[in-house]
């Protein structure tokens, strides 16, 4: 039955994550999109439900209790969730990363150069990249079958070789995956997509190889030159593959599919499921180009750790992703603490504790992942590996958000003294507007300041910087909101999703002998001003509301800068938030002191001056 | 009526076990539905698809790739033998030949004209699966495995090490509360799955391998002797394929932790009997438990205390699992509706558990385990 199309003003967006699905009810009231209920449910993508719409069910069900309204209607196949044109909602969506999420491999001649294109072209559709087969990757033939069979990847994508350039080494790659006859994780009978998004010459001859035996797409190269990269076209199949094969094998979602759209003209239109981490690369892209700033975002979960970046290299904003596989608060901090160390972790630990009682009690957290810290001590230990994975995350992300390896650069003159190699970082944290954090360790930190000081002192950004939390988590479904109603993506987003914590100054260089980094004169709106120095090794708030802004003028010391350049005066606005201005004067870099009393001191007084726990923390000590 | 959901480990005196047996890959199934199995019967098998080796057959030659198709002895599928001539050049005036041979017995997949390579395949390799359990087979997966079911005790661990092993049960500590020490280990346990109560060490493990013991069960494990065990820091609990000689089943946790008296009392009661026991662990998304299987013989019902599982309500017997209370048993003694707060200054849903001496506590409903029965 064909329904007449009428303006979107309720919108039911779901995502459903491994363990949680999410349900949040977006409205239109006087003539803005604002945040109306939030429910959740666990998800059912496993035994014994095996049925992902059952999740969804429950989750929009707690809206529905909670709102006392009704959103879920009768339909072909039961219960569903519906866009009508009378009641219910006008448009439902939704993302997911159940069932592990996607899952891929990707392949390219060289690692470092169409291996890397291709791993972000698959980070930034959403993926987990499991391995990166190249043919300098230093494994032999047979093992790389092996590797590719052991994986058995959802996806893989094939790049390799610029237009016109090497032939032998893509077929070879080819060849590979044909010997590998990788079969699909879900849905036994079925071929597993490949997509071919490598040198245009190889075209012929990898359909050849490849054509009878998996569901081969062929797209634009992803490289076609040394020089640029083009990832939109393979980065677009993946989500349309993503769809199509993997997500119509597993269990419940060839019903969701059907239920994500909306009426236009009187006709259905199908709103497709995005990868969650693809949905908030979208959402944080949309943010950096409608302010035309620089944005990371990162979202720490249970497992992984995602970061997001928006970065200016020359004319362009690039975009990128990483996803940390074996980085998060639960499931994985037991390898948080092996990667980092129990040193590195304890740093941030304003008292001693026994080497193998931590051990212990990580361990614990690790096989019982859904508990939450009781004590106090237990939360800053919590805080504390926090801290470290989100450094690691920041350090992974930094090796892959770089520019384009293997690329001849033309030298002046003048680059003489300045030999930059190619493929350094485009990750500038002096430059950065906004760093917005993400995750249950961020968002439902007790106190807003604990979250604050944390990505401060995991992301170390430099100059002046915007710091805000994602309050919910709900960054996925506006991800794919933008999609489709980018306004109300966007004022949702600015209303009811981002919290401003306030604003980071931390003035970055070479400290030589200097015990004031830089001196301040902020005016305020009522023309009252205030005049503050930021102090070596010292760390000051100054209280500023949400959406209050102070006009500043910061001097640095001499070799020091604060985002014009080594020494020179930056004069702008500074916006406050729930925290307000943070002067962060423990200079950039920034090394904890090595003597352990004196490692403590400091750790209490940045504490207070961010009055980041309660004072009986000063107190506490090792042990039960 | 006060009412949660909690996630708990099964303990069961005497429950339904279903256990699906699935081949890595399609294959044949060796047994029908009604027919009794024991643990060691093989139930379904199947060829996994030899490893492959690349020969640049162009290389070695010394030809373009082009030109190798004619010189070749062998076509596309046939089988080959080790050292077998896959083909020759046709060498300077008939002399100075220069023949490729095969390296492995298999078959010669194919050949690129592009690339000059070979792929050739060894043999497949054979896999079978066995039944587990001690129980009768309930339904034929076509080509894929068999479903295998037995009334058994059941006791679900927290964390494990190694893969499926069997043994006869035999019960080595007194109590729940008692370290299964090295010297409590014997001839006598050779081939024993042994029950232990709050502790192992490295040390005692060692000893238990070199004795033959199949698995042990018992309360706690220290992290830094896994560490010694395993030969690396585990980062993320995925186990079960680790091949130590051992398996290793914790019901509570790292470090010295009392195992649950229910648990020891019931694992206890079934002395003597053949348990199933497998250490593979999965703390992500399909989540997966260790567990110890005893098949009962010639029972054929449920023995359950008829509370639908994960519902928690007031009496009911739970496991505090996170400081400061770590380890602790009690009951619930009340399930306030308001969110309350913590000494870490989080504001969350709770529960007061009542302790066996008396003291009742305030702890979130996200640290307290509910002990199935």
């Amino acid at each position: 039955m064909a329904v007449a199309s009428k303006e979107i003003t309720r919108i039911m967006a779901t995502d459903c994550g491994s363990t949680t699905t999410k349900a949040i009810l977006i409205e239109k009231k006087d003539g803005e999109f604002r945040l109306i209920r939030r429910g959740e449910a666990p998800t059912t993508v496993e035994a014994p439900a095996e049925d992902v719409t059952k999740g969804v069910l429950n989750a929009v069900g707690e809206i529905e209790d909670l709102e006392g309204r009704k959103f879920l209607k009768a339909g072909e196949d039961g219960v569903q969730v519906s866009p009508d044109s009378s009641d219910g909602v006008d448009i439902y969506m939704s993302t997911s990363s159940a069932g592990g999420g996607l899952q891929m491999t990707v392949a390219g001649v060289v690692k470092s150069m169409t291996g890397e294109s291709a791993q972000r072209a698959a980070l930034g559709a959403g993926a987990i990249v499991m391995d990166i087969v190249a043919s300098n990757d230093g494994r032999l033939p047979h093992e790389k079958v092996a590797d590719i069979r052991r994986l058995r990847p959802d996806m893989i994508l094939l790049s390799g070789g610029i237009d016109g350039g090497t032939i032998d080494h893509v077929i070879e790659l080819a060849e590979v995956i044909k010997a590998a006859d990788p079969k699909p994780r879900f849905g036994v009978g079925y071929k597993l997509p490949v997509i071919y998004a490598g040198n245009k010459d190889a075209r012929e001859p990898v359909k050849e190889e490849l054509g009878e035996q998996v569901e081969l797409k062929i797209v634009d190269n992803l490289r076609p030159v040394l020089e640029r990269e083009n990832l939109g076209p393979a980065r677009d199949t993946i989500h349309e593959l993503f769809m199509e094969h993997v997500m119509a094998q597993a269990p419940g979602y060839p019903n969701l599919m059907k239920w994500a759209g909306h009426y236009v003209d009187g006709s259905w239109k199908q709103v497709p499921i995005m990868p969650t981490p693809g949905a908030v690369g979208k959402l944080i892209e949309a943010v950096a180009e409608k302010e035309n700033i620089e944005v990371m975002g990162v979202d720490i979960g249970g497992a992984t750790t995602d970061v997001f970046s928006v970065f200016t290299s020359g004319e362009e904003t690039v975009f990128n992703r990483t996803v940390s596989a074996n980085l998060g608060m639960s499931y994985s901090v037991s390898n948080v603490f092996v990667s980092a160390g129990y040193d590195n972790v304890m740093r941030w630990v304003p008292f001693h504790m026994d080497e193998a009682d931590l051990r212990n009690r990580i361990r614990n957290k690790m096989i019982r992942p859904t508990t939450i810290p009781q004590l106090l001590k237990e939360l800053i230990v919590e805080q504390a590996i926090a801290r470290e994975a989100l450094r690691l995350a920041l350090v992974q992300h930094k090796d892959l958000a770089t520019g384009l390896k293997g690329v001849a650069q033309e030298r002046t003159i003048g680059d003489a003294f300045e030999q930059t190699q190619s493929g350094a970082t485009l990750v500038n944290m002096m430059n950065l507007d906004l760093l917005i954090g993400s995750g249950g360790v961020l968002s439902h930190a007790p106190r807003r300041s604990q979250a604050a000081l944390m990505v401060i002192d995991a992301f170390l950004p430099e100059g002046i910087t915007m710091l805000a939390v994602d309050s919910i988590f709900m960054m996925p479904q506006l991800g794919v909101l933008s999609e489709v109603l980018p306004e109300a993506a966007t004022e949702v987003f600015d209303k009811d999703c981002l919290i401003r914590l306030g604003t980071c100054i931390a003035p970055a260089g070479v400290l030589k002998k200097v015990t004031v980094l830089a001196s301040v004169t902020m005016t305020k709106q009522d023309g009252s001003s205030i005049d503050l120095e930021i102090e070596l090794g010292k760390m000051h708030v100054e209280p500023l509301g949400v959406g209050e802004k102070v006009n500043a003028v910061i001097k640095p010391a001499k070799n020091l800068d604060v985002g014009n350049g080594p020494g020179n005066e930056w004069i702008g606005e500074l916006e406050g938030g729930v925290i307000g201005l943070i002067f962060d004067g423990r200079g950039r870099p920034f090394l904890l002191p090595q003597d352990d009393l004196l490692r403590i001191d400091k750790l209490q007084e940045w504490s207070k001056a961010l009055n980041i726990y309660p004072e009986r923390f000063m107190d506490l000590e090792g042990g039960e | 009526m006060a009412f949660a959901y909690t996630p708990g480990l099964r303990v069961a005196d005497c429950t339904l076990v279903r256990k699906e047996r699935r081949l890595p890959l399609a294959g044949e199934t060796l047994v029908s539905i009604g027919d009794s199995v024991t643990a060691d019967t093989i139930v379904a098998k199947t060829h996994l698809p030899g490893n492959v080796k690349m020969l640049n057959i162009a290389n070695v030659m010394g030809l373009p790739p082009g030109d190798i198709p004619e010189l070749l002895f062998v076509k596309e599928g046939e089988s080959i033998e080790e050292n077998q001539p896959l083909g020759q050049t046709k060498g300077f005036f008939g002399l100075f030949k220069n023949t490729v041979r095969s390296p492995l017995e298999g078959t010669f997949e194919s050949y690129n004209k592009i690339t000059g390579q070979a792929v050739l395949r060894e043999p497949p390799i054979p896999v079978a699966i066995d039944a587990y359990l001690l129980g009768s087979v309930t339904e034929v997966l076509a080509n894929e495995g068999v479903v295998v079911e037995a009334y058994a005790t059941f006791v679900q661990g927290i964390f494990g090490v190694g893969g499926e092993t069997r043994g006869e049960l035999k019960v080595l500590t007194d109590g729940p509360a008692d370290e299964l020490t090295e010297d409590l280990i014997d001839e006598s346990c050779r081939g024993k799955v042994l029950l232990g109560g709050s502790f192992v060490s490295y040390t005692t493990l060692n000893k238990a391998i070199k004795t033959g013991v199949k698995a042990i069960i018992v309360g706690g494990f220290d992290d830094k002797d896994l560490k010694e065990f395993l030969g690396y820091e585990l980062g993320v609990a995925i186990t079960g394929h680790e091949k130590k000689g051992i398996t290793l089943v914790l019901t509570e946790g790292f470090g010295r932790m009392t195992m649950a008296s229910e648990t020891f009392k019931l694992l206890k009661s079934r002395e003597g009997l053949l348990a199933s026991v497998n250490g593979a662990t999965q703390i992500r998304a399909g989540v997966m438990r260790p567990e110890v299987v005893i098949p009962l013989e010639g029972t054929e019902m449920e023995k359950s205390s008829g509370k639908s599982a994960g519902a928690m309500d007031i009496g009911s017997p739970v496991r505090c699992i996170r400081a400061p209370y770590f380890g602790k048993l009690g009951s619930v003694e009340a399930l306030p509706a308001e969110l309350q707060v913590l000494d870490s200054e989080a504001k969350v849903r709770v529960l007061d558990v009542k302790f066996d001496n008396g003291e009742i506590v305030t702890v979130p409903r996200a640290n307290v385990e509910l002990i199935e029965e």
